[in-house]
Formats: structure tokens, sequence, C-alpha cells
């Protein structure tokens, strides 16, 4: 940092020619930082938080029943009319449970690897684990749904394996219980990357403390470790959460169910109802922030 | 820490993550291969042609196009941004700093439909023409924050010694930004840019309510599976989607170390 040190050099000299030249580099460092940052936070600002506001806004508008266009004077209805149709309440639960559902799956199937990987493997296996479990978080998306589709498709491997043993029928097929796997199985790398940094900042001599102290290994697990990388659980949980949240892919491809994607998306797209598409995509981001704001007094963000 | 079984109870649990975060993209390869149109299992069949037939399909290939010029806007526009995000935080100390990752997480941590609503809506209240630049717009809102994680953890892990030795042997600051700076974040905003490139391609449910009528790679193939004759050349993209992109991911975990905080 050549400008803090050159600072610190000009104050002895105090007043007079000194104290100008701190107070325009001062200034100076104030445009340097303006430089730096009206790009990113004007396009952020402006085309992001933008969005959210017009988003906001125009879900208090409507569409006109005759002409299809938007009315915009200020009406709740968009909002009554969630909250009074019965089948909205049901696909906003079962997007919520789902969720829940694939964020508790994960940070059970996280644990033993990301433990494994942070403080039992020795660094060249702990390399290949890393690399086994980012890759699929980077090799497409889409692809790893279709993987599912296929899979759990009439006569395909999952029904032929369950038929081959004897338990013909068994397999989910296309169902909510197709859903809650495939979005396990897509952001379980969400999960298993910050706990396994988590479980390496936990310092080993706390370990050998408690076991010192006669704790078991159950009771130094649940007393030590588990509150130690709770925060890394919790930023791996907006993941898993907020992605499952926010999908409308999977719904589609594995399951015959709607999630509160599809309904935005054929609002929007079908129905080219734009405000009622924005009123509902409110419902999510409502359901976020209250998770964000817990997450936030377990101060877990610092750990994002 | 325990005993000799726990320690195998320990190993087969990794084994099974292991083998269920890679089994779908084995059984994807083997369909690829595949002689029938339909999905039944197991495979009797064994063919190489659907390769050559996607290769001529220009449906397909458009598609391919399309998503490689929003790849690229995309990146580019991220790597700018990311990169003066990222000086400004290590640089400067000033009010919100510590908002500023939480503003460039917000794009990838709120859920995709309320990202990909908001622009549509957006685009539809202002009357712009959805296409290749709306598109971009929502790549890069959500592509910064990776080229900015890239670039501060490289940033915060240099020392600052090296800065001050530069200056303190007479170099300007433009000079040390030149051979200090540059030389040493180059890695990072490679693979940053990397990512920001595969996370653009791959994108699908934002770009859904971006692209309008055009179809990216992912809505080409969203489009596509559900047509029963079409199958068969879906097996193949996906292989080849994973095959392709897998090789700048690999070069982007070279280069950044051993951190996997990059991939996060």
């Amino acid at each position: 940092m050549t400008t803090t040190s050159s600072a610190t050099v000009a104050m002895p000299t105090g007043r007079g020619p000194g104290r100008r030249a701190m107070a325009f580099l001062h200034r100076h460092r104030r445009l340097q930082l303006a430089l730096f940052l009206v790009l990113p936070l004007g396009w952020l600002g402006v085309i992001y938080l933008g969005s959210l506001g017009v988003l906001f806004i125009s879900s208090f508008w409507s569409l006109n029943p005759l002409t299809s266009a938007i009315d915009h004077t200020f009406t709740l209805a968009n909002y009554q009319r969630i909250l009074s149709t019965p089948v909205y309440r049901v696909i906003v639960l079962r997007t919520a449970t789902v969720a829940a559902a694939v964020t508790i799956t994960d940070v059970i199937l996280a644990f033993p690897i990301a433990y494994y990987m942070a403080r039992v493997a020795r660094r060249r296996t702990r390399m290949i684990l890393l690399m086994l479990v980012a890759l699929p978080l980077w090799s497409s998306y889409l692809v790893r749904v279709y993987a599912w589709r296929v899979i759990l498709g009439d006569n395909g491997p999952l029904d032929w394996a369950f038929g081959s043993i004897g338990l013909g029928g068994v397999a989910p097929g296309y169902s909510d219980l197709s859903m809650w796997i495939t979005f396990s199985y897509l952001w379980l790398p969400y999960m298993i990357l910050p706990l396994y940094a988590g479980f390496q900042r936990l310092p080993t001599s706390l370990l050998e403390a408690s076991s010192d102290l006669g704790a078991r290994t159950a009771f130094t697990f649940r007393r030590v470790v588990l509150p130690m990388v709770m925060p890394a659980v919790v930023a791996g949980s907006i993941f898993t959460f907020s992605l499952t949240l926010g999908d409308y892919i999977v719904p589609q491809l594995v399951s015959n169910s709607q999630f509160i994607g599809n309904v935005v998306y054929e609002s929007q797209g079908v129905a080219n109802n734009v405000p009622f598409a924005a009123a509902f995509a409110t419902v999510p981001v409502l359901i976020m922030a209250v998770y964000l704001w817990a997450a936030g007094r377990l101060g877990a963000l610092e750990a994002l | 820490m325990s005993g000799r079984g726990s320690g195998i109870a320990l190993k087969a649990a990794v084994l099974v993550v292991v083998l269920f975060l890679h089994i779908p993209f084995l059984v994807i390869v083997l369909y690829s291969f595949n002689g029938d149109r339909g999905q039944s299992w197991p495979i009797t069949n064994w063919t190489t042609q659907w390769f050559g037939a996607a290769f001529d399909n220009s449906g397909l290939r458009d598609a391919v196009a399309l998503s490689v010029e929003a790849a690229v806007g995309a990146t580019v526009i991220a790597v700018t941004l990311g990169t003066l995000a990222s000086f400004a935080v290590h640089r400067f100390h000033f009010f919100g700093r510590e908002t500023i990752s939480f503003i460039l997480v917000l794009p990838l941590a709120l859920p995709g439909i309320v990202t990909g609503m908001a622009l549509n809506a957006t685009i539809n209240v202002g009357g712009f023409p959805f296409g290749l630049f709306t598109i971009i717009a929502g790549h890069a809102t959500f592509c910064v924050v990776v080229v900015y994680n890239n670039a501060i953890a490289r940033l915060r892990r240099g020392s600052r010694s090296l800065d001050e030795a530069s200056a303190d042997l007479g170099a300007n600051p433009i000079q040390t930004f030149r051979h200090i700076t540059v030389p040493l974040l180059r890695g990072a905003l490679f693979a940053g840019a990397l990512l920001a490139f595969a996370l653009s391609f791959d994108e699908v449910i934002v770009t859904t309510f971006t692209a309008g009528t055009q179809a990216t790679l992912p809505i080409w193939i969203l489009d596509h599976l559900r047509l029963p004759n079409e199958r068969p050349i879906v097996n193949v993209v996906a292989v080849l989607i994973v095959v392709v992109m897998t090789i700048p991911i690999f070069i982007a975990q070279r280069l950044s170390g051993d951190d996997g905080a990059t991939l996060t």
C-alpha cells in the first residue's frame, strides 16, 4: 500500500504544504477508490439491484384483462391471489419442504467425506478427492439433471436394478422422491466444499484437549466439532436451500409436480402476466431473506 | 482418533459419496453409444453414429455459437468488474467494504428464478429487445463474483511487502502495477475467467428469462431432450459438454493451487 505509507510519512510535517498534500492525497485516494468502484457497483447497482426494484414495483401492477397490457396502478391483487389460492400454498410449501429435505440430506452426506478430506487423507488423496468433488459442480447442471432423468425413467437403469433384485415397481420413477434425490445430488458439492474448509480450520489442539479432559469421540463431536463447523454448514446450506428454492427445471424433468419457479415461469412465459410472475417471485426472496437473516445471526456470512 | 472399524466405515462413506457424484456421468457416456432410440436398460446395440449426427445438426451448431458469444461477452465484463472490485476491497478501507462481497454474491445466492424474473420484468417494462445483449447482461451479473473471489484470494495471499519493496526501489505505482501486481494476478484472473466462462456457458434458469426466442446450448438441450427422436443426439451433446467443460475447469484448478475455495 504505497499511498498509505507516503501519507504516514507526510503526516509529521504538520501544517502548511504537508497538510495540503495530505488533504490532496486523501481526496486523491477517494478518487482512486471511486474509479475502482464505479463500474462494478454501477453494474450491480443499476442492473441487478435495479432489476430487483423493478421486480418489486411491478408486482403491485396488474394485467388489463381486455387489452393484456400492463396496468400501472397500484394494487395488492396479485398478492391476494397468491394467498387465497390453495394450490399456490401447496406449491410454496412443497418447494420449501423439498429445499429443507435436500439441505439436511446434503449435510449428512457431506460430513464424512469433508472430514476425511480435511483431517484424515494425505495430501495427494485430498487433492484427488477435492477434484472429484468440485468437478461435477462445473460440468453442466443440465447434463446432470438429464442424467437423473435417464437413470430414473421407466425401464431405465434404476428400474432395471430394482427389478433384478426382485423389487420390480419399487423404483421412484418421476416423483417428488426423484426430485429429492436429484437435488441432493446436484448441490452436494456446495455443502462438501465449505464444510471441508471448516474442518481444516479446526485446531487439532482443541480436539486433543477435549480428549485429554476425558471426552469420548461422540461428546467431542457434539460439543466441540459441531459448534465450530456450524458456520460452514450454514454457508453451504444457503446454496443448497436457495438453489433448490429457485429451480424449475428439475421438477419439469424428474417429477410431475410444480415448484414456485414453474408458476413464475409459466405466468411470465405462457400467460404473459409479468406482474403476477413478479409477485410470485418475491415469495422465494422473502423465504431467503428470513434464511439469510438467521444465517447472519449465526455469523455464517463471512464464510461464504 | 477412533478405532479401526470406524476408519473403514468412514472410507466406505467417502466411496459411496464419490460414486454417487460420478455414476450419473458414466450412465450418460454409456447411453451416448446406444444404438436404439429408446432409453431402456441394459443397452444392447452399440453405435458411434450419433456423434456424426450431432456435428451435422445446424440448429445445434447455432446454439453452440450463441452460447460461446454470450460466454465471451459475460467473461470480459466479469473479469473487468471483478478485478476492479477486488482492488477496491484489497487496497482501500471504506464505509460498506464488507457488503461488497455480499452484493457480488447475491445474484448467485438468491434463487435463480428471482434473478431471472427480475431481469425479465426489467426488460419487459423497459421495452428492451430480448437477445444476445440481454443474455450477456444477465450472465455477467452472476459471473463477477467468481472472478472477484479468485482475484481477492490471490491478492490476500500475495504479501504487500512486494509492492513496498518495488516502491522503495524507486518504481512508480504504474510500474509496480505492471511488473508486480499483474504477474501476481495473471493466474488467478485466468482461472477466474475460465470459471466465469463455464458458468455462463452452462447457465439455463436465468437464461430462459432473458433470451426471448433465442436458444443457447442449454436451452437447445432443454427443448430437445423430451423429443424421443432427438434423445440420441442429446446424449451425445451431454457427453461432449462434460468433456469440453472439464478441461478448462481442470486447468483453472491447477492454476489456483490447492485450495478448493477457488471453485466455490
